[in-house]
């Protein structure tokens, strides 16, 4: 090879080296989010619905040009199950790309894994999970949560059923902490309020007969039977409920407030079933029109779901931190502690020392023609129809 | 009293689908003297066969629910019938001569990759699918009991499939050779009988029996979903243990029983209902110990 051949090939090798790095220099430098939910099983109506939310607030930000990174979605499915959560949190919080994650609907994951968050000291914030113990059983300042909690909600419902005359409860609750949480909470307000619990049963988070519970149930007739778990298991108590002919008023915590729930049960089942969330519905939000017309926009193939607008929000909140403060977990981590009356689509975010949104809202539901139906909009508040034995 | 009638009908209904399953754990150690752990998931597939035929069904403009009932238990027990003997052809007969630890292995591998296949492969395989109420669901009320016709029409169906078997295997030449084969290979295959069918057949019988159970079970809680097949098989094989592996009265005595223990613990034992089957799989254990061959042992020279 003569020698000119050789240079020119070596220039042109440096050359191409010399152009890569410049070229870099005018892209904006890539952040990664992680997104975790139940992106599979009987939950995963809610986890792909957060997960569109997540991803749609990461586009917007990306088609903004003040923007000063572009962000990619890491998204995760925790399956529900604590053990798989646990591995997928890991997977988010040791890769260093990701400055901060979009955390968890059930709360029996999001127990299991807001350690894994702190030891790596990756900032998160809960999008759906109402289990108290997650932001208040802990001092990690990693940990946030936009959403409200089971306690306020149980308040609300237990406030809510006994003015309407009801007296007597049998609860069945999974026994995850989820459940046992619900379970705890309801039947501390209810008693507080006069209700009696007749029976409480503790069934698995995968039983599949209730028939034994639920016939011991019956014998005790009880006004209104109430279900602390998840869309799945709501389906099969509510089902088994009619085989075995109980007519008692079904009454479900924020777990059963998906369309799956309604998708699994022929609407004569769901007809007048009624269940707490909190939060006020899409719809009612201060955000609610532009986020479900930038949503629509998107065309995913499914709705945003019951948690949707809370993931939207959490994922906003993290986006803004990160223009604020730059990709660094620890000043994420410390921005968000102070964030106080922030905007948001599902309203002002304010977190206390817990990392806990102070989220007042409450909002009932009815099921009616198959839809969750605001409580005060509904035709059973209006008296057309009735609840059972009203 | 009342009550006693519905934990009674409950417990026979559930009882059927256990036996259901212990039947074929029983046929195939009977035959071949092998625990095949992926029965639980071939029941599975059998419930999603049937759960797809109704689909199809409905897609091709079939509503009458006695139609797609007919389309779904043919499809999902021709179908799963198949995969058994497919099973027992290329996993189990090569196998044959191995350590009988293998063919175990072997077959929970199976079990495993069919539980995922279909979770992976079938649309929306993850999720639990609304099985369609075929059945009519008029119902009985009698106090504090509630008799639902489609329960008994479960239950008769099933007693109807369990009676069937004894008379196939009692009392025509197919059983005969069946029988041959389960008390000795050699001289049966001395005697002309043709032992790779003979196997063959046995595993797609028991197969299909598993997903009559699937579809039954898919009927009665409406919903099938891939992870079905694992406690359904664990409780069908503890059930053909206590019974004693390897005789078909055992088998069904023992899904009876089981199916009784639950409801015993989940009723008439003071702790939480969450226990139940820790009660039941306890109560295994006991009656393992106290009876290692089960309640009606395999008789040494009669087998199945």
């Amino acid at each position: 090879m003569s020698t000119i051949l050789r240079f020119s090939v070596g220039a042109m090798l440096s050359a191409a080296l010399m152009a890569a790095p410049l070229g870099g220099a005018f892209a904006k430098d890539k952040v990664k989010v992680a997104f975790i939910g139940p992106l599979s099983g009987g939950n995963a109506s809610i986890g792909v619905g957060g997960r569109n939310s997540a991803e749609l607030a990461v586009k917007i930000r990306n088609a903004d040009p003040k923007a000063k990174y572009t962000y990619e979605l890491f998204s995760q499915d925790d399956e529900c199950k604590p053990n798989v959560g646990v591995q997928v949190a890991t997977k988010a919080a040791s890769d260093r790309k990701v400055v901060g994650a979009i955390a968890h609907y059930c709360s029996a994951v999001a127990m299991s894994t807001v350690d894994v968050y702190h030891k790596f000291g990756l900032p998160t914030i809960v999008w759906g999970a109402v289990l108290p113990d997650i932001t208040y059983g802990n001092d990690y300042p990693e940990i946030h949560r936009v959403n409200g909690t089971m306690v306020n909600q149980n308040e609300v419902a237990a406030d809510f059923m006994t003015k309407m005359g009801f007296k007597t409860w049998v609860i069945l609750h999974d026994t995850t902490d989820y459940g046992k949480g619900h379970n705890a909470y309801f039947s501390k307000f209810l008693t507080a309020k006069g209700g009696k619990v007749l029976a409480t049963f503790g069934v698995t988070a995968d039983q599949q007969d209730f028939t034994a519970e639920l016939t011991k149930a019956k014998e005790m007739k009880p006004d209104v039977i109430y279900f602390g778990g998840l869309t799945p298991l709501g389906v099969r108590v509510r089902q088994q409920m009619d085989k075995l002919g109980i007519t008692a008023q079904f009454e479900g915590v924020s777990g059963i407030v998906s369309s799956a729930f309604l998708e699994g049960l022929n609407p004569k089942l769901s007809e007048g079933i009624i269940a707490l969330r909190e939060g006020a519905p899409v719809e009612k939000l201060p955000g609610g029109q532009y986020f479900m017309a930038e949503y629509d926009k998107a065309k995913f193939d499914q709705g945003p779901d019951a948690y949707g607008p809370f993931a939207f929000a959490a994922t906003t909140l993290l986006l803004d931190a990160v223009e604020a403060v730059g990709p660094n977990r620890k000043k994420v981590t410390a921005y968000l502690g102070k964030v106080k009356d922030k905007d948001s689509i599902t309203g002002p975010i304010s977190f206390d020392d817990h990392g806990q949104n102070t989220v007042a809202a409450i909002t009932k539901y009815v099921v009616q023609d198959s839809k969750w139906v605001l409580w005060e909009d509904s035709e059973y508040a209006s008296g057309q129809r009735k609840l059972v034995g009203r | 009293m009342d009550l006693l009638g519905q934990y009674l009908v409950n417990g026979i209904m559930l009882g059927t689908i256990y036996a259901l399953v212990a039947v074929g754990f029983t046929l195939f150690f009977g035959v071949l003297d092998v625990i095949k752990f992926s029965h639980g998931d071939v029941l599975m597939v059998g419930a999603f066969a049937g759960f797809t035929a109704v689909v199809g069904a409905a897609w091709l403009g079939i509503t009458n629910p006695l139609a797609q009932l007919v389309a779904s238990v043919v499809f999902a027990v021709v179908g799963t019938a198949a995969l058994g003997a497919a099973i027992a052809k290329w996993l189990i007969l090569p196998l044959k001569n191995a350590p009988r630890l293998n063919i175990l292995l072997v077959t929970l591998m199976l079990g495993t990759a069919l539980r995922e296949v279909v979770r992976l492969f079938y649309p929306d395989g993850s999720n639990p699918k609304a099985f369609p109420a075929l059945l009519p669901t008029s119902a009985w009320n009698f106090g504090n009991f509630t008799l639902r016709a489609d329960s008994v029409l479960l239950v008769f169906a099933g007693l109807a499939v369990i009676v069937g078997l004894h008379v196939l295997i009692n009392r025509t030449r197919l059983g005969l050779a069946i029988r041959a084969v389960a008390q000795d290979e050699e001289t049966a295959r001395t005697m002309g009988i043709n032992y790779t069918l003979i196997v063959l057949v046995t595993f797609a019988l028991g197969s299909g029996i598993a997903a009559i159970a699937g579809v039954m079970n898919g009927l009665y809680y409406n919903e099938v979903n891939f992870g079905m097949g694992l406690l359904l098989g664990l409780i069908g094989f503890s059930a053909a243990i206590i019974g004693g592996l390897g005789n078909l009265y055992g088998a069904i005595l023992g899904g009876f029983l089981f199916a009784g223990l639950q409801m015993v613990g989940a009723v008439a034992l003071p702790f939480a209902s969450a226990y139940k089957d820790v009660f039941a799989f306890a109560v295994v254990i006991a009656v393992m110990a106290w009876k290692p061959t089960g309640l009606i042992p395999e008789r040494s020279s009669e087998r199945v």
